[in-house]
């Protein structure tokens, strides 16, 4: 796949596979085209160039194949008046829907109240719960989910992360897109790395620990870009460590201690 | 089919209960009904009532639909997400704000001319001008949905909006009537039909001043059309021109957003 925005290249030639039944984590700094890939793959992003095959089989262009797509995406603002019940019986209706839908994670996050109040009621985390519940309600064969834990509580993180194991148990295909690395190597089998909208790394968790040398897979991806440094804000840029020296020691507010 | 019916359903719901449609109807009856009543009869309401619903209209539908859509925009995301295909969105999206502005619409003029027993009265002008209107709602939203679909940034996108209007309702004809100034020593009937086919407010002007007889109050471009015409063929013709004006925008706008990225 291949998609500008402008003269913009975000994805250069990404070629992946992502194997049935694993979980694969797709990787990357802020901007390496995670969300574009994603959004090509379930049509929401029209590429430049490339395809996408579902077992073998090119997708159509009217986008019958997202019946066995679920999809989460980043932190979506839903319609303020609507409650999450008539959101589900609309997107129940527009799949034309019958079966029994999959609400274990409204049952896990003790939605069923919630699910009454209009969108604008509900707090950004309660909203992400909902989000998550819809992405799995209708039990699909593959599962898109862009940065699922952002703004969830302890609690509810950890019931989606169960939500994603037995889905994997049920050989489901999962695909997650998350800056928390450490959740992710407890959670992902497979690691895909994106870098500037190329594919920096693909392959086994166990192959990018054994390649890189390293025990986590925080430590890997360091490593892949390049010793650390760059990675979001885990280690500190060289310049910043001097706001903790010791004249601001007694200024208020916020510090930050290298 | 399921999947339009679905979501008309809920946006038509929802639109109706928007405030500013709810306004935009409260607004167009408020003003009909002080033309009616203190403009002295249907008559001498009319041409007033006009020149308000060829002003007031386009503005309304533009801004409405492109502030509609861009509210919309994650919500449009989400529902596409789903197996759904795109032009039975934009189907959606494009019938329910016309059905909903047009329902404004009418109640807001009809309703006065109901309770105050004019309907009668005004019968074929009344008619015509509820015609233009309906059709320069479903031009204003075709190019509305242009808008909203090319401009990426809201801010942006109502300001095109704006500037639209601005230049279709009020500066066009000032530039048609310095070029009929500039240029009176030639016969102009011809390049000036021609520059009032391009701009949908002069052909639905030149509907309601045929339905009205009063081609003199609605600037030169009316008024060389009413010449020209005269009869019913003038309006058939401008009817055609509108729905050129309503299908033109609307096409574009459904190839912008079967390609559009979310």
């Amino acid at each position: 796949m291949t998609k500008a925005f402008g003269s913009v290249v975000v994805l250069d030639n990404v070629s992946l596979d992502f194997e049935a039944g694993r979980v694969t984590a797709l990787l990357g700094p802020n901007g390496a085209g995670k969300t574009t890939l994603l959004k090509g793959v379930l049509g929401l992003v029209r590429p430049d160039g490339g395809s996408v095959l579902i077992d073998q089989t090119a997708i159509d262009a009217v986008g019958r194949y997202r019946e066995s797509v679920g999809f989460m995406p980043q932190l979506p603002r839903f319609p303020s008046h609507m409650t999450g019940h008539e959101l589900a019986a609309m997107l129940d209706s527009l799949r034309g829907f019958q079966g029994r839908a999959d609400d274990e994670l409204i049952d896990a996050f003790d939605l069923r109240d919630d699910l009454d109040k209009p969108f604008r009621t509900l707090s950004g985390g309660t909203r992400q719960k909902v989000n998550a519940a819809l992405a799995f309600r209708y039990a699909t064969p593959i599962m898109i989910l862009d940065e699922p834990t952002a703004g969830l509580d302890p609690v509810a993180s950890l019931a989606l992360k169960d939500k994603v194991r037995r889905c994997r148990d049920e050989g489901r295909t999962q695909v997650i897109t998350s800056h928390k690395l450490g959740e992710l190597q407890a959670l992902a089998d497979d690691i895909v790395f994106l870098h500037e909208g190329r594919v920096q790394f693909t392959g086994s968790l166990e192959a990018l620990l054994e390649e890189t040398n390293r025990s986590t897979l925080e430590e890997a991806i360091a490593e892949l870009m390049g010793g650390g440094g760059r990675w979001g804000s885990l280690t500190p840029a060289e310049g910043r460590t001097r706001h903790g020296d010791s004249d601001d020691r007694t200024a208020p507010g916020l510090r930050v201690i290298p | 089919m399921n999947t339009v019916r679905t979501l008309l359903v809920r946006q038509i719901r929802d639109l109706s209960r928007a405030r500013a449609v709810a306004g935009y109807g409260a607004f167009m009856a408020m003003a009909t009904w002080g033309l009616l009543h203190f403009g002295g009869g249907p008559e001498r309401a009319m041409p007033s009532l006009a020149t308000l619903v060829v002003l007031v209209v386009p503005l309304v539908t533009i801004l409405i639909t492109t502030t509609y859509l861009y509210h919309s925009g994650d919500f449009i995301e989400l529902i596409l997400s789903h197996p759904v295909g795109r032009r039975p969105v934009f189907l959606s999206l494009y019938v329910g704000l016309v059905t909903t502005l047009v329902g404004a619409l009418l109640l807001g003029i009809l309703l006065p001319f109901a309770f105050t027993g004019f309907a009668s009265t005004a019968g074929k002008g009344l008619g015509l001008i509820v015609v233009a209107a309906a059709l320069l709602t479903a031009v204003f939203t075709s190019l509305g949905f242009l808008v909203a679909f090319k401009v990426d940034d809201p801010a942006r996108g109502n300001g095109v909006a704006l500037l639209l209007w601005l230049t279709m309702a009020v500066l066009y004809d000032g530039v048609v009537l310095y070029a009929a100034y500039r240029f009176a020593a030639y016969p102009l009937e011809t390049p000036m039909l021609v520059l009032m086919g391009l701009n949908p407010v002069d052909v639905a002007r030149v509907v309601v001043v045929m339905a009205l007889d009063a081609s003199a109050m609605m600037g030169y471009t009316g008024a060389v059309f009413q010449e020209f015409f005269g009869g019913a063929s003038g309006v058939v013709i401008a009817l055609a021109c509108l729905t050129l004006w309503v299908a033109l925008p609307g096409v574009a706008a459904l190839r912008t957003f079967v390609r559009k990225d979310f």
